[in-house]
């Protein structure tokens, strides 16, 4: 196709724009990998994160995500104290949190905590949030192949018999 | 690519090529919309683990999908407006850009109202709710800049190159939870695997998203209607069509 020349000269511009903010932001993205997390999961906290291994230390500020172990969990009767213990393949980190979780925490479910840690394993959390995965099926259907009996958020007991 | 656009390049054929589509995408839209939402909202079952909240996924999705595909069609349209110079292509800029800014501003919406039962807040500075947000906040900056300029080419010119730049953001939202660690979950839908949804949900879903697709096309093709009379306010076919409207009104208030 014979483009004139004036439209040829300004798509090579258009083409070399794009092409030269995109190699830029890879860049920019490349070198912050790290930074742009959102947490640490608890392998990265006791074994180090990244080429250096860097560990968090004693006193400092962060999140953690990962799942909460299952039994795990254990609450204060009087106050609204829980501690429970994240893992995501390995080691496991445990977090004290006072306050109410939110509604679907539960035992085996993502969670990421934010807080301060008090020893090189233990987080004091200031905030608990709940992630959730991409599934979604009706309760029978999880029940039928998952095994997981459906717990509705909003009952008294629903987060004490969550575990099947 | 010049010799297969020439013919849309006239904005006469093209306010009547669009005033035909008019009535057939708003129609279908309403009707799959209609049908997608009560669908989703009110007849399909409630999920496992979240309940009745996940319903707001019939209305979050579709509109966050859609806020990723109106850039790049933002983008594409800046493209050929820049390389070819199409005035027509600068007026689609400024037809689809206040679409994609609403169906943007309505994820982020829904997100956060989302967000706030199930994950415990509001809003975090995640890698694909922040990503999301610098979205929004291209499709502002292209509209600002479309009317920042008395003369409206430099405006076009100016906010063309604003949106071929910002579409590097695309793949960042689009692979943000899968590069990083995000309180976002991944993605549902993909196009190669079987989504991890029951089929029950799936299909209003699916429903849904068409409905927002037709939507956004309805809203496209009227803003863009619009654009080009404001354009070409001035020439005879202008004034023809408008007399035209005139008249039909005329004499309907005389029957009545």
């Amino acid at each position: 196709m014979a483009m004139n020349p004036r439209r040829k000269k300004r798509l090579t511009w258009t083409l070399g724009l794009i092409a030269g903010v995109a190699v830029a932001f890879s860049i920019i993205l490349y070198a912050l990998s790290q930074n742009i997390d959102l947490f640490y999961t608890p392998t990265e906290v006791v074994e180090g994160k990244g080429k250096n291994a860097l560990k968090p230390e004693v006193g400092q500020r962060l999140r953690i995500g990962g799942m909460v172990v299952e039994d795990s969990v254990k609450r204060d009767p009087e106050t609204l104290e829980v501690e429970f213990r994240v893992t995501d393949i390995g080691p496991e980190v445990k977090i004290l949190y006072t306050g109410i979780l939110p509604d679907l925490f539960r035992e085996g479910q993502g969670i990421v905590a934010q807080g301060v840690m008090v020893e090189p394993r233990v987080m004091k959390a200031t905030e608990v949030l709940a992630k959730h995965d991409e599934e979604y099926m009706p309760p029978e259907l999880a029940e039928q192949m998952k095994g997981i009996k459906h717990v509705n958020p909003n009952q008294p007991d629903a987060f004490e018999g969550s575990t099947p | 690519m010049w010799r297969w656009l020439h013919p849309y390049a006239k904005p006469e054929v093209v306010y009547h090529l669009l005033g035909r589509w008019q009535p057939w995408l708003s129609i279908t839209a309403a009707l799959t919309l209609g049908l997608g939402i009560v669908w989703g909202l009110v007849f399909a079952p409630a999920d496992y683990q979240q309940g009745d909240s996940y319903r707001i996924i019939f209305v979050h999705v579709p509109t966050a999908m859609f806020s990723m595909s109106l850039y790049i069609a933002l983008a594409i349209a800046a493209f050929v407006g820049r390389v070819w110079q199409l005035k027509m292509a600068d007026w689609g800029l400024a037809a689809i850009a206040p679409v994609g800014l609403t169906f943007t501003f309505i994820s982020l919406v829904t997100g956060a109202i989302w967000g706030k039962p199930m994950w415990g807040t509001w809003w975090e500075w995640d890698a694909r709710l922040t990503s999301q947000l610098i979205l929004f906040f291209l499709y502002v900056g292209v509209l600002a800049l479309y009317h920042a300029f008395s003369d409206q080419r430099n405006g076009a010119k100016a906010a063309g190159i604003l949106a071929m730049v910002g579409v590097i953001n695309i793949p960042i939202i689009r692979y943000s939870v899968e590069w990083w660690n995000t309180l976002h979950q991944g993605a549902t839908l993909t196009v190669f695997e079987r989504p991890p949804m029951a089929t029950s949900m799936l299909i209003p879903l699916l429903v849904s998203i068409l409905g927002f697709g037709l939507l956004a096309g309805a809203l496209i093709v009227q803003r863009m209607r619009n654009e080009i009379l404001r354009q070409e306010l001035r020439r005879p076919w202008v004034k023809h069509v408008l007399n035209q409207d005139r008249a039909t009104e005329l004499s309907k208030t005389e029957q009545a």
